[in-house]
């Protein structure tokens, strides 16, 4: 039986989010409000949970990751360079013209990023894509993928959705990442997806709702969905935008804005003082 | 030669004859019937999924099998494939070069009494101006069979642009060679180069016929592969013959007609006149009558290159 070693998925996603100040802040753009929000599920999914090997990031049998809302790059990369598929020097070049930290996830340049996205509402499609062949080919792997709120508001979701429940992809989870916040407002306000629950029951799905910062909540919900059979999971997580950085947090503004230097070091120093508490414990 | 039948009738059987091949899977919205992958369902049920009525779901999922080694073709008319999920083809198929085939049928205004909706003619153009995409575009049961061979082997996405009606055989199955990105000199000739894809082929081959009785002998060149171009065969057909008439079942605005002349402005310009819908759209009747309609029979052909060899240098 796996266990959750809090202690570390803790620690990562506190040097992960440093990482996604420092890329944005390097990049003079980017998306730190949803990366933050989902980071602490990534740690636990990358760092506890999936099966994948960095020194073989296309292992055919590897547990696969789609972030189907592809802005929040800055917290897969950050991910990815901490769990050792490539430098962590490299992520302060993120959004350059000279580097491979393409703006929204590309996997022919990236190693880890398993679908190219960016364009919402298609990642879950590609997931669907990899669950169906996994059961084609009577594979173990499992397949994830990462959403955002407001991306529930592309058709393609559901056309996606009922496909998954309609080839019954028990090997399919997904994650909701529910800050209720996207580029112009409140999701309520600009076009609600809500009940969102309801809504993914409804098309045949095994629905868990969890904190998605509490990280026993996110282990837990993950191993349900691995017991669940003949229908996919979608895991709606409650989350703050911005998680993390006082400053950032709930804000609207901070969907696709770059801090400025004064901002980027109390955000920094914000997060050590989480580390360094962390190290004391 | 006087054998009928519908590339896309040929599309299907073709998957089923090169369908042993196990990384090879089918997905179809709703339409199996029509676009004949279902030849193929019959043969391996285990490697066909139906993805109903939600073409832009049906591409990023093909792109997603894709990633795990299988050979997908993702099947349902041209219309739709093209255009209704034109974005899911560009960022999930051709972004990251994935391993999928859009077998496109019911291309052009030979659909018939469907009428507008469901004739596209700008498919194309909206194809190949998309990195990392190859178009095919065969004339006839013959050359689509090895196009669906060319496609399986070909590593990357593949547009094949198919027909829904029956049209005349033109090669011979045994002696026929078929080489992605190379154009077939279907007639040779020496005063003119009609450059011809898909049906607008054996309208080219009925001109030359029309032509040679009036003593003008055309060369015929069928463009199967419409991107990446045949840009030597073209050149030379500039060089040789002077004047270029292209025929295609298609807008004549970014087609066919527009590959060619982008390969000959920048080579050898010569006169050039386009066979193809005139920017307009289609609309309901018989096939036969809606290709007379919109100016795209072997007479359509011959008054253009009348016109064209008459500005000939």
């Amino acid at each position: 039986m796996q266990k959750l070693d809090l202690i570390n998925v803790k620690k990562t996603s506190a040097r992960v989010r440093k990482h996604i100040i420092e890329e944005v802040f390097s990049a003079s753009s980017g998306h730190p409000g949803g990366s933050l929000s989902c980071t602490d599920i990534l740690t636990v999914l990358y760092f506890n949970e999936m099966n994948i090997d960095p020194a073989n990031p296309k292992w055919e049998d590897r547990d696969r990751f789609v972030l189907s809302k592809g802005h929040c790059s800055p917290a897969l990369y950050g991910v990815l360079a901490e769990k050792g598929f490539f430098n962590i020097e490299d992520l302060t070049k993120f959004r350059g013209s000279e580097s491979y930290l393409e703006g929204h996830p590309s996997m022919k340049f990236v190693p880890g990023v398993d679908m190219s996205t960016g364009s919402l509402g298609q990642g879950i499609s590609a997931a669907v894509g990899m669950a169906l062949a996994g059961k084609l080919d009577k594979k173990n792997y499992r397949v994830y993928a990462m959403l955002g709120d407001g991306e529930l508001e592309e058709g393609q979701v559901w056309e996606a959705s009922m496909a998954a429940a309609h080839y019954k992809l028990d090997n399919l989870t997904i994650f909701i990442d529910h800050n209720g916040l996207q580029i112009d407002g409140k999701i309520q306000d600009v076009m609600s997806p809500e009940p969102v629950s309801n809504k993914f029951e409804a098309f045949g799905w095994k629905v868990i709702g969890i904190n998605g910062h509490d990280y026993t909540q996110i282990f837990e919900a993950i191993s349900e969905a691995k017991k669940t059979k003949d229908k996919p999971t979608a895991i709606i997580a409650e989350t703050i935008k911005g998680k993390g950085v006082s400053f950032m947090e709930n804000i609207a503004g901070w969907h696709g804005a770059a801090p400025s230097q004064e901002q980027r070091d109390q955000a920094l120093a914000e997060l050590d003082a989480v580390l360094k508490k962390l190290e004391e414990e | 030669m006087s054998q009928k039948i519908a590339t896309r009738e040929s599309y299907g059987n073709a998957l089923a004859e090169f369908g042993s091949d196990s990384r090879i899977v089918v997905l179809d919205a709703d339409l199996s019937k029509s676009t004949k992958t279902e030849v193929f369902k019959k043969k391996y049920p285990e490697r066909f999924f139906n993805m109903g009525i939600a073409e832009s779901n049906m591409m990023a999922v093909a792109a997603g099998m894709a990633t795990c080694g299988k050979i997908v073709f993702a099947s349902t008319f041209a219309i739709f494939a093209a255009e209704r999920a034109c974005e899911q083809v560009r960022n999930s198929i051709c972004y990251p070069a994935l391993n999928v085939k859009i077998g496109a049928t019911h291309a052009g205004i030979s659909v018939g009494e469907d009428g507008a909706s469901h004739q596209t003619v700008e498919d194309i153009a909206i194809m190949r101006a998309i990195p990392n995409m190859v178009v095919l575009s065969p004339s006839d049961a013959v050359e689509t069979r090895y196009a669906v061979k060319a496609a399986i082997e070909h590593e990357g996405p593949v547009y094949l642009r198919l027909g829904r009606l029956s049209v005349p055989v033109i090669y011979d199955e045994n002696s026929f060679k078929f080489e992605l990105g190379k154009g077939v000199t279907a007639r040779d000739g020496s005063d003119v180069s009609i450059i011809a894809t898909g049906l607008m082929v054996h309208a080219a081959i009925e001109a030359a016929d029309i032509l040679k009785n009036e003593g003008i002998n055309a060369r015929v060149i069928d463009i199967h592969t419409i991107k990446p171009i045949d840009s030597d065969i073209i050149v030379k057909a500039a060089k040789e013959t002077g004047a270029i008439v292209t025929a295609e079942e298609h807008n004549v605005i970014g087609g066919l007609g527009g590959a060619v002349a982008e390969v000959l402005v920048q080579n050898y310009p010569v006169p050039v006149r386009f066979v193809g819908v005139q920017d307009k759209f289609g609309k309901s009747g018989k096939p036969d009558k809606l290709l007379v309609m919109y100016g795209l029979t072997a007479s359509d052909i011959v008054r253009n290159v009348k016109e064209v060899i008459n500005l000939k240098k």
